[in-house]
């Protein structure tokens, strides 16, 4: 068998999320790969018609149960380590979707996974982050087992559309558990663009102060047409909701420009940002660890820079 | 008896500033401050108030790794943990070796709840816990913001890309626990001069019939591209000025 890699689709039961168009640009890497795209649904085909149209793709298989509705990993990995047969790699995307289902996939293969993948060597070697971005190290795996693996997003671009792979749908006879059920989701309704993936992200920490403080970076995002984030100080404080943290623990991002404003720059925080393409920083303690990565610095009062700054921009 | 397991990392200190060895071997470990992984803290916190609430008789700890780790067994006894399982083993240990060892544990323990962090932060892999889980055939609730104890059930919200997710799981299951869950309380001196005297058990990872093989070749260890020194401005026009220069306004 050739180098054959499945790529485990994260969506949302209508649309193809992001990572997984980043997750076959990861594979794209791989010499001399050939791509398939497994889209686990209740009914796939919309699902896996995006994902067919993404360049480098060979195939897209569709894996239809009723139990597939929410992507609840016990249900989801053994019909993946079913399908995974044919396969020498198995690839999804580091978020919390892909952090969830992959390394349940990987034990029910019997073998170790590559996290946060960031760059391919070879089929075999990888690289990738450890302690929070402050080490990068070079992993080689057996090739006698399944090489299964997380891509961290970050790091790759989304490959392009216009590809035309074919559909075909794979019939999947294993049991599924019934121990573990879907209650209820929260996503918070926004117009603004998608953190994980927006070219301008405008992030606060807690020197916002309070919720109240916060909304000032709402105005500011949308003068600029950007996506919100927030420290994981602002979080913890309440500040901002769970999913806007960006951090080590929360959600690795590449914008082309991250403004980052009353953020000290925690280690934990920086692991986040590293591979945005410009980052400005606005903070009052001219010695804040965040001004170290920034590529324009402004010491000053954000409550007074910022308004000035959403009137300059206009 | 109803108990909890909690899994429990030893990891280099989050507050330590971490240094790649100039010979690419490793970080620099040597004299370096060590504690329980900060998310198995929280773990063992949400088991220390299930079991205060009543929702558990005991509390037990496990860990994987070499004879230093009694140390952080000792400070989650001190905690509260009633009783601490240390499975020596020196080297590399993989999450999918922990979790085969975590596995007989539970067998020989029979927890209906297991409790780990969502990662260490030493490797960041974000593994052991739904490999386990995957081996026991049991449910996974990663990401854990809140835990709700059912009769026979758990009601777990997890923190996801989107937002927050409830759900349900039989038990018994493993949950993963993320930053919001609980703030784990600090040790008082009696408490640590108590957990002298609390059962700590060893075992050999190998009498546990399990092997330590290594998946993955570390091959080597480089320290991260830094970025280059950044300018200042001194006010919002001239930010603006330098955002239209590099074309991003």
């Amino acid at each position: 068998m050739g180098v054959k890699v499945l790529i485990v689709a994260e969506h949302d039961g209508s649309k193809l999320n992001a990572s997984t168009a980043k997750s076959v640009t990861c594979a794209r890497g791989i010499p001399d790969a050939q791509i398939t795209i497994a889209v686990c649904a209740r009914d796939a085909a919309a699902v896996a018609a995006e994902a067919a149209q993404l360049v480098g793709v060979h195939s897209v298989i569709k894996v239809e149960h009723a139990a597939n509705e929410h992507a609840l990993a016990a249900i989801l990995a053994p019909q993946i380590a079913a399908v995974a047969a044919d396969y020498t790699h198995v690839l999804g995307p580091s978020t919390t979707f892909g952090k969830d289902v992959m390394p349940r996939i990987a034990a029910l293969l019997d073998t170790a996974q590559i996290s946060d993948i960031m760059a391919v060597e070879s089929a075999t070697r990888f690289r990738r982050p450890i302690y929070a971005g402050n080490a990068i190290v070079t992993v080689e795996i057996d090739p006698a087992r399944k090489i299964v693996g997380t891509v961290r997003t970050a790091s790759f671009e989304a490959a392009a559309t216009g590809g035309s792979a074919s559909i075909e749908s794979a019939s999947v006879q294993v049991e599924l558990p019934t121990h573990t059920r879907f209650v209820s989701v929260s996503a918070a309704k926004s117009d603004r663009p998608d953190l994980q993936t927006a070219a301008r992200v405008v992030s606060g920490g807690r020197a916002l102060g309070s919720a109240e403080g916060f909304k000032i970076l709402y105005s500011l995002a949308d003068k600029l047409g950007a996506a919100v984030g927030a420290s994981r100080a602002a979080v913890d404080a309440g500040y901002a909701p769970n999913e806007l943290q960006v951090g080590q623990t929360g959600k690795i991002i590449a914008p082309e420009l991250y403004v980052a404003i009353g953020i000290s720059g925690a280690i934990q925080h920086l692991t986040g940002i590293k591979d945005a393409r410009t980052i400005v920083a606005i903070n009052k303690d001219a010695e804040a660890p965040i001004f170290e990565v920034a590529d324009i610095g402004l010491v000053g009062d954000l409550f007074q820079i910022v308004p000035e700054l959403e009137r300059l921009i206009g | 008896m109803k108990r909890i397991l909690v899994g429990i990392k030893r990891v280099v200190d989050y507050n330590v500033r971490i240094r790649v060895r100039p010979d690419g071997s490793g970080v620099v470990t040597d004299g370096v401050k060590m504690s329980i992984n900060p998310f198995d803290e929280i773990a063992l916190e949400e088991a220390l108030r299930i079991k205060e609430r009543g929702g558990a008789e005991e509390v037990l700890i496990a860990t994987i790794g070499p004879a230093d780790c009694q140390a952080q067994l000792r400070t989650g006894l001190a905690m509260g943990a009633d009783r601490a399982l240390h499975v020596q083993a020196d080297g590399v240990i993989e999450p999918l070796v922990a979790a085969r060892a975590l596995l007989k544990l539970i067998e020989r323990e029979q927890p209906f709840l297991v409790i780990v962090g969502k990662q260490a932060i030493d490797d960041d892999n974000s593994q052991t816990g739904p490999m386990l889980a995957a081996l026991w055939n049991r449910p996974q609730v990663t990401f854990a913001s809140k835990v709700e104890l059912l009769d026979g059930k758990a009601r777990v919200t997890r923190e996801v890309d989107v937002g927050l997710e409830t759900l349900e799981v039989d038990l018994p299951a493993l949950v993963t626990t993320d930053l919001r869950l609980n703030e784990p309380r600090y040790v008082k001196l009696p408490d640590i001069m108590k957990a002298k005297k609390k059962p700590l058990e060893t075992l050999a990872l190998a009498s546990l019939g399990v092997e330590a093989r290594q998946g993955l070749k570390l091959v080597k260890f480089d320290p991260p591209a830094q970025r280059q020194k950044g300018v200042r401005v001194k006010d919002a026009a001239e930010l603006v000025d330098a955002l239209k220069k590099k074309g991003l306004l």
